[in-house]
């Protein structure tokens, strides 16, 4: 049987290189994602107002969608609808008053009370493959790859919600080892990208860009590894910013850790949709003997 | 001329002699109270009651959405929708009809429209607007799972909301529920246009037979229909062959000269 799992809908559109090479990856684990029949928009970002259910809608009813499906766990692989999802799931399980009132309004829903457990893919590799297991499963090691693991915000805060250690987080640090690559752990790993500052604000997102990347680059690596569709979109916008004001800027290339993944699995290098990614990251590994 | 004297002028009435008065039951039409004969549809019993539609009415048919309307029963908070022309009256209905709603539609040249899913969400950036309240879905007179065919396409997937806006007929009442503002049913008719010139694959026979016709490949039967007298043009026409109901596809007339 297979996991229950949750896209979000950026991974339907500007992140299916994420999406797909996490399909592909896990059908050759063995362990299928399930997309489920019928989902909405996780809200997109967690609503922090005391008194604004409406928006713990959205999230409550992707919850209730699972728990329709018999299942008691829902995997997600971005970075945001994982921590909606499972903020919203908080609020079920503790807020009883809140609770109720969700219940009432989605009268057309079976009742919900925070049966699910909401897990990122990284979260699966780790706690029902293994880090030994999977390193067993890879057939072309990422031998000489040097790699920063940026984690930005959602995956590690708030605590209540972290998939690993707030401060001193190893979890994507241990999927590179497995993989066979070299991770280069630095200072800004998580550090914010700017999240949605880039739409009011897209000043700040060259600044932040140019803290990780020049901080991952300084301590030597090649590339960054990263799950989140929105850290992706922000640092290539960030780097085509930095491109454009300093000519002496070198961009590093980004890949989703499930790319990684496929590749390390030996899988099809077109599930890796790599003209979905900013600055050609193929290149890189063909450097690397990785992709022929 | 109230509603009761109405029925009681009424050449109906005169018909059902003495059954008359089981037969009427209260509806409020905008919060005025009428008796109406029951088993007439909502748009009938307005008609009844002395409205005269010059809006509001189109098709009677169920299929023009021009007749969307509200009610609600005592002692049940649940707004119901309908159309008038298909639901029949039930007893105390408070009615009112929602014949048009204003919303925005947006103008766009649809030949330089592409099937990428940013086409709709340059459009229409409300989209986003959507809380996945449900509101729309309850709403809808045509049972389409309004809410599901907006998640798709904010998901990118044009093909999944055209084919579950299918049946959508514009009423416009998922739009007077909508807490984000959404113009759901224009949303609908663009994603089936983009799907219908885009997505779905082209009927590559339909393209031959239009060029065989172009180039003249009926022209001589057209010819020698026209010169044929009126007493000939019938006999043709009754003693036609017609592919039966139950055809295969091996089916063949038994001339197969013209295919």
């Amino acid at each position: 049987m297979g996991i229950a799992y949750y896209p979000g809908c950026t991974l339907k559109t500007k992140a299916r290189n994420l999406e797909e090479s996490a399909i592909a990856s896990m059908g050759a684990l063995g362990l299928e994602l399930e997309e489920l029949p019928r989902w909405n928009c996780c809200g997109g970002v967690y609503s922090l107002a005391n008194d604004d259910l409406i928006h713990q809608v959205a999230p409550v009813r992707n919850l209730i969608r699972a728990k329709e499906q018999g299942k008691n766990e829902l995997v997600t692989l971005c970075s945001f609808c994982l921590n909606t999802l499972k903020r919203a799931n908080l609020l079920m399980k503790e807020n009883a008053e809140k609770r109720n009132t969700l219940n009432s309004f989605m009268d057309e829903e079976i009742d919900y009370d925070g049966e699910v457990e909401v897990v990122h893919l990284l979260e699966v590799l780790r706690d029902e493959i293994g880090w030994e297991a999977l390193s067993q499963r890879v057939k072309v090691p990422l031998q000489g790859l040097k790699v920063a693991p940026y984690y930005g915000c959602t995956l590690l805060r708030p605590r209540e919600v972290a998939i690993d250690s707030v401060e001193n987080p190893t979890i994507l640090r241990e999927f590179l080892k497995a993989t066979g690559a070299t991770p280069v752990d630095f200072p800004n790993a998580t550090r914010c990208c700017g999240s949605y500052q880039i739409v009011s604000n897209p000043a700040n997102i060259s600044e932040y860009t140019w803290a990780i990347l020049s901080s991952a680059l300084s301590h030597g690596a090649e590339a960054l590894v990263l799950t989140c569709p929105l850290c992706d979109y922000n640092l290539g916008q960030g780097q085509k910013e930095l491109v454009r004001e300093h000519s002496e800027f070198k961009e590093m290339p980004f890949l989703y850790f499930t790319q990684l993944l496929a590749i390390a699995l030996g899988l099809d290098p077109e599930v890796c949709r790599f003209e979905l990614n900013y600055g050609a990251p193929e290149s890189l590994l063909r450097v690397k003997k990785l992709l022929s | 001329m109230s509603a009761k004297e109405k029925i009681e002028n009424s050449s109906e009435t005169s018909e059902k002699e003495g059954k008359t008065e089981s037969e009427l039951i209260p509806i409020y039409i905008m919060g005025k109270r009428y008796e109406v004969p029951e088993g007439l549809t909502i748009m009938k019993a307005m008609e009844y009651a002395g409205y005269n539609f010059i809006r509001g009415c189109g098709c009677r048919g169920g299929t023009c959405g021009a007749c969307g309307t509200v009610y609600r029963k005592p002692g049940d908070y649940k707004l119901q929708v309908a159309l008038a022309c298909q639901k029949a009256v039930e007893p105390d209905m408070y009615i009112a009809q929602i014949p048009f709603f204003p919303v925005n539609r947006a103008q766009y040249e649809f030949a330089e429209l592409t099937s990428a899913p940013e086409e709709i969400f340059k459009l229409y950036p409300e989209l986003f607007r959507c809380v996945a309240c449900n509101a729309c879905t309850k709403a809808c007179p045509q049972g389409i799972e309004v809410m599901n065919a907006i998640s798709a396409l904010k998901q990118g997937n044009i093909a999944k909301a055209a084919e579950l806006s299918f049946e959508c007929i514009q009423c416009g009442l998922c739009t007077s529920r909508c807490f984000g503002e959404l113009a759901q049913y224009h949303m609908f008719q663009l994603a089936r246009r983009i799907y219908g010139a885009t997505i779905v694959p082209r009927a590559e026979h339909l393209a031959e037979i239009v060029r065989a016709i172009d180039e003249g490949r009926y022209d001589d039967l057209l010819e020698n229909l026209k010169s044929v007298n009126e007493q000939e043009l019938k006999k043709l026409y009754q003693e036609r062959e017609i592919e039966p109901v139950a055809a295969g596809e091996e089916w063949k007339p038994k001339d197969t000269s013209h295919l």
